[in-house]
């Protein structure tokens, strides 16, 4: 069964500008799904229409089978949303976020209780539990929005920007804790714009611009499709000039550092021969651009 | 889905909060109701003797309650359900299994809890005053809960359109207070001149507190069928507009 089936989903606003011109997706149940895009392609507008907080123009979405019109109330169920932007009430306690949403679920006080105690100490947050939410730092608050949309162990889980303005330290955490749930069974859509992260936590991708899916396939197989890396060098000697070396792009950034397009078919260790044979000595490497970034940038151009 | 669960998750929210900040729900209608009956029942009402056989301070007392009803059942409503749209958690129920029903009547329950719990404190403070009694349980008790929710309706509604906290200030300041004032608080409709009995007979709240005070103390200037059939009448209107607001959306989606 499909967890998210999107079809020809189309979203023109009151001013007229059309968001989404006719979207179709599918996710498999149990996938880690990353839905890609530039700001403005149609990413927030069709995570709205999935999760009801915007209505559609046009097209049909089910989730898990339950139609998310004629099934409402089982299809939402089935979901829970971790938004981009704070949006708990903040003169609330920690625990009474995560236990209110409990209850919009139909989950009965004992249980709602029960499993609040579970989520807010499966995010780290249970020690926080009588503090008013305002006062939580930006980490801890993206952390309380989980724990609110795992509150009634939904079964697609959707993140929008999860991670973004995390510390790299709880990033890391987060991305833990995401892999752990989806190994559980939960069907995980994430947008961000940390494609590093979509590159080592996802399984499937589809990226969106301008209202439409442009890419749409698994991750393994659209990183396979990437011909060039493009690698910094730190170079021992002070160059005036970029070296000339057939098959490669080189350009000098400063008189110490080199900018090299390297195509699969040639590999580094001709590039490593040739620049030796030019008397420069390469002191270290590194990537300029995760491989997912330069796909990405290729596909929304 | 059992719905009572979050019906009363709603209606607990909304309890807790206008308890939490009693001293801006519940103490404030206390002290304007102790000043009422000190200038105009004591100081003036002394002077202006009695009104259909009934003692000034007598006669005040069921428009001064109910009039604290429809204020603080309209502001319950209208700030608490507009500060969801503005802090955004309103999406908490919209992503949620919450039918629109559910939503109207969690929060509508929870504007007559605080019309009724102010309604309370205002008898509570006219006992020190005077000594109103309840000729007509029934009647008293339909019209408190049916005013208390239609006003908490109009708040509702009026919650669903704000886009600022002006527009939530407008409609108490400029309409409910006017038409609660010129209801027939502190004066019978045989005290205006003839036209201005004509012209008052539009103003819906007339009839409710009417009503109310005919419960209270037996007296009446409206027919208290015509009373209970306007307020029915003007619920189930702004039932109907509230849940047709709800489903397209209105100022709370995109």
């Amino acid at each position: 069964m499909k967890a998210l089936s999107i079809h020809n989903l189309k979203k023109t606003y009151n001013n007229g500008f059309q968001a989404l011109k006719g979207v179709d997706l599918e996710v498999e149940d149990g996938d880690f799904f990353a839905l890609l895009g530039p700001n403005g392609a149609g990413k927030s507008t069709l995570i709205g229409i999935v999760s009801s907080l915007v209505n559609k123009t046009e097209g049909r979405v089910s989730v898990f089978g339950h139609d998310l019109v004629k099934d409402n109330e089982k299809a939402k169920s089935c979901i829970g949303l971790v938004p981009q932007e704070v949006n708990f009430n903040q003169f609330e306690t920690v625990k009474n976020v995560v236990l209110i949403q409990a209850g919009y679920y139909g989950i009965s006080r004992k249980q709602a209780l029960a499993q609040t105690e579970q989520s807010l100490k499966q995010m780290d947050l249970w020690d926080k539990r009588d503090l008013v939410s305002r006062r939580l730092s930006g980490g801890m608050k993206r952390r309380l929005m989980i724990a609110r949309a795992m509150v009634h162990k939904p079964r697609l889980l959707i993140l929008d920007e999860p991670t973004a303005g995390v510390d790299i330290e709880i990033r890391r955490a987060m991305w833990q804790l995401m892999q752990e749930v989806n190994r559980q069974g939960t069907t995980i859509i994430l947008t961000t714009h940390y494609l590093e992260e979509a590159e080592s936590l996802c399984r499937n991708i589809a990226i969106i611009n301008n209202g439409q899916i442009v890419e749409k396939s698994a991750m393994n197989s659209l990183l396979q499709r990437i011909h060039t890396d493009h690698f910094v060098l730190n170079i021992a000697q002070n160059l005036r000039a970029a070296p000339v070396i057939d098959g490669y792009e080189i350009e000098l950034a400063d008189s110490q550092v080199l900018n090299v397009a390297v195509p699969k078919s040639q590999g580094l260790n001709r590039l490593f021969q040739q620049l030796s044979g030019l008397g420069i000595d390469v002191l270290s490497l590194k990537n300029k651009s995760n491989r997912l970034e330069q796909l990405f940038i290729d596909l929304v151009q | 889905m059992n719905y009572s669960v979050p019906f009363f998750t709603i209606l607990y929210k909304e309890v807790c909060r206008f308890t939490r900040i009693w001293p801006q729900t519940l103490l404030p209608p206390a002290i304007t109701t102790a000043l009422y009956f000190l200038i105009f029942g004591k100081l003036i009402g002394g002077r202006i003797g009695s009104v259909q056989g009934v003692g000034y301070m007598d006669y005040i007392v069921p428009g001064v309650i109910l009039m604290s009803v429809i204020s603080h059942a309209y502001a319950n409503v209208v700030s608490s359900f507009y500060s969801t749209k503005f802090q955004h958690h309103i999406e908490e129920l919209l992503v949620s299994p919450v039918p629109n029903w559910v939503i109207l009547t969690g929060y509508v329950s929870g504007g007559i809890a605080r019309g009724v719990m102010v309604g309370l404190v205002v008898a509570g403070i006219s006992m020190l005053f005077t000594q109103v009694g309840v000729l007509h349980w029934g009647i008293t008790l339909a019209m408190l809960l049916l005013t208390a929710t239609l006003f908490a309706l109009a708040g509702f509604i009026n919650a669903v359109f704000a886009d600022s906290f002006d527009d939530i200030s407008i409609i108490p300041n400029f309409v409910l207070t006017p038409l609660s004032y010129l209801g027939g608080v502190f004066y019978s409709l045989a005290m205006l001149p003839p036209v201005w009995q004509i012209i008052a007979q539009g103003n819906p709240i007339i009839y409710m507190i009417n009503a109310f005070r005919f419960g209270l103390i037996g007296v009446t200037d409206v027919d208290i069928v015509l009373a209970f059939e306007m307020t029915v009448g003007f619920i189930v209107f702004l039932t109907l507009l509230s849940l047709w607001l709800l489903h397209k959306g209105v100022g709370i989606k995109n």
